[in-house]
């Protein structure tokens, strides 16, 4: 198990590389930057600012750089746009918004989800079972950005329940849409997966073993067939934390609720790479991270799984 | 005595029948299948439906895409509402333009995508899948990794950062979703190569002398392709997805151009001035095209993929 963890941050390492590496040339090779304007500045003015952020280096040196920065000090480097503010601040501000609801959300998606597609599967052929399957086909049609203006519609425009947007400080009412939006469609999602599995795990032998023997339904559903109902919701459980990460993008422009999103698309939108370099990078840096834990989760659901 | 007997009729029709005694291909069995799946060819029926509002639907329209109904403009609530007399079927935008253009529009460029987007996945995650699973060996370790890689980013992420980089337009958007797609179809296609290539009829045609070439192309593609048209199916609406999220954020093509994740930010905006219409109708396309396609790919597994029989 150590060894097999030990490869697997080893694998981590060059994912992360080559992402931090390819952005960075992306970025770099793209016609126009931060400070071409309608409004040509003097030479001397914009070597004199190159030289400030390091611009005027070469290639190859401004990348050792940054990568240095990065593994060194954990220093993303200055905003081209903000002249006061470097890309950790940004992020210091804006990601634990990004991440209070993003982890609620991700936490209602798979509670919900899961408890739904039990229910519907030991309710098998009744309204919940119904209810969990229209949610699961609804759910493919209603990621973040259409759930977004249906919930403003009604709580906000029609009921007057929630206030449209805004943060203030994390209060439930700020909080209720960004998490429902964000979380419908992998619930929906999630209950489908565990609905099937687990229907699956219920028509297996050891389940009518463990009902032969006069096991309480309460014990052979709890003790026998979670467990291995849970294994292919795990394996879903990684890609939507990344779902969950790239819809926030959403959340935070929709609902205004100054997380990380809005910082992302706004240095999109003005070419402030080194905002949009240092966001990419600690998102995929997550993205490593969280699927690491998903296949250690795994195999500690699956006992079948050795390494 | 020899009269005629209805019975032997009937059993005379039965022994010249052939078709009853001839061999049922998989793709018939299939394309029975799909046939009898009612989810599945309503979405087919529904979905043709749209594709020819879209084809025949500019024939209808009094008004372009672009033009701006200047006398209606000022009060769009109030006069720019769905009607036949003005010609605005589908009523006016928050500019003044006609929705009815706008949405036709919008549908096209989202089954563009949708389908570009999964046929450059198909092709190249199909030839990358099978290289690296038909040679095996280092070959297909390094190839994998590139892909254990790549999938381990962010992909709308990545989307954003080509569309940002290389400029927003149709030619770039068709490229960025084709770069992201391709990864999980060649990991499918890579699976299958690698069972398929220890199977007695591969066995067969190298000791029959067909050349590599040959077996890939005559033996292993064709075997592989129900399970790539269903993977393929289902991605048709996850590019749409894709698409439609990157447009809502305002990152994807640009106006005059559109597409219905553009229109559904652009009626999402305007909502609260009582301009529903500007929202409901892209809304109705898109959801019903991305259903469709979901019921459509999952009557294409239940038909193609053989283990659920």
């Amino acid at each position: 198990m150590t060894a097999y963890i030990i490869r697997r941050l080893l694998i981590a390492i060059p994912t992360l590389l080559l992402l931090v590496v390819a952005s960075f040339f992306l970025m770099h090779t793209a016609p126009g930057g931060p400070f071409t304007s309608e409004r040509p500045l003097p030479p001397e003015v914009l070597a004199n600012i190159e030289a400030r952020y390091g611009l005027d280096q070469p290639l190859w040196k401004q990348l050792w750089d940054y990568l240095t920065n990065i593994v060194l000090h954990f220093d993303f480097g200055p905003s081209f746009r903000f002249k006061d503010r470097d890309v950790n601040d940004i992020i210091a501000q804006g990601f634990p918004i990004s991440l209070t609801y993003g982890s609620l959300a991700f936490i209602a998606a798979s509670v919900v989800g899961i408890s739904l597609g039990v229910a519907a599967a030991i309710r098998h052929n009744t309204w919940i079972d119904y209810f969990a399957v229209s949610l699961g086909i609804a759910a493919q049609a209603l990621p973040n950005f259409i759930m977004g203006p249906i919930l403003i519609l009604t709580f906000t425009l029609w009921l007057g329940w929630l206030p449209g947007g805004g943060w203030n400080g994390g209060q439930w009412q700020y909080l209720v849409m960004p998490v429902i939006a964000l979380s419908t469609s992998y619930m929906g999602n999630i209950a489908r997966i565990t609905r099937s599995s687990m229907l699956e795990v219920m028509n297996s032998n050891f389940i009518r073993t463990a009902r032969a023997k006069g096991l309480p339904a309460r014990t052979v559903i709890w003790r026998h067939a979670l467990k291995p109902t849970l294994l292919p919701v795990i394996s879903y459980l990684g890609p939507v934390f990344v779902y969950v990460l790239t819809g926030s993008v959403f959340v935070d422009l929709y609902f205004s609720t100054g997380g990380l999103g809005q910082s992302y698309v706004s240095s999109a939108l003005t070419r402030d790479y080194a905002v949009l370099l240092g966001v990419t990078i600690l998102y995929g840096g997550l993205t490593v991270v969280v699927n690491l834990a998903t296949d250690l989760a795994y195999a500690w659901f699956d006992p079948k799984i050795r390494y | 005595m020899f009269g005629k007997s209805e019975r032997a009729e009937e059993l005379a029709a039965d022994i010249t029948d052939f078709t009853a005694v001839r061999g049922r291909s998989l793709w018939r069995d299939a394309m029975d299948r799909f046939l009898r799946n009612k989810a599945a060819m309503a979405s087919v029926v529904v979905l043709g439906l749209i594709v020819l509002f879209v084809l025949i639907g500019p024939l209808f329209a009094q008004w372009s895409n672009e033009e701006i109904d200047w006398n209606r403009m000022g009060d769009i609530r109030g006069q720019g509402m769905p009607s036949i007399e003005t010609g605005h079927y589908f009523g006016l935008d928050d500019l003044g333009r006609d929705l009815y253009s706008r949405v036709i529009q919008a549908t096209r460029t989202s089954l563009l995508v949708g389908l570009i987007g999964a046929a450059m996945a198909l092709v190249v995650g199909t030839a990358y899948g099978v290289i690296a699973g038909f040679y095996g060996g280092r070959l297909d370790s390094i190839m994998m990794r590139f892909v254990d890689i790549l999938l381990a980013i962010p992909l709308t992420l990545v989307l954003i950062l080509i569309l940002v980089i290389a400029g927003r337009s149709f030619t770039t958007l068709f490229i960025a979703l084709g770069a992201v797609s391709w990864l999980t179809m060649s990991r499918i296609v890579r699976g299958q190569t690698l069972t398929l290539k220890t199977r007695e009829f591969i066995e067969a045609a190298r000791a029959g002398g067909v050349s590599e070439p040959g077996i890939i192309f005559r033996h292993i593609l064709p075997n592989l392709m129900g399970v790539v048209i269903v993977y393929a199916s289902l991605l048709v609406p996850e590019m749409i997805l894709a698409e439609s999220f990157i447009s809502f954020l305002g990152l994807g093509i640009s106006e005059p151009m559109t597409s219905l994740g553009r229109l559904i930010a652009e009626g999402a905006g305007t909502m609260a001035y009582g301009t529903l219409w500007q929202l409901l109708f892209p809304l109705f396309f898109y959801v019903t095209i991305i259903i469709t396609m979901f019921f459509i790919g999952d009557g294409l597994r239940d038909a193609l993929d053989p283990k659920d029989r």
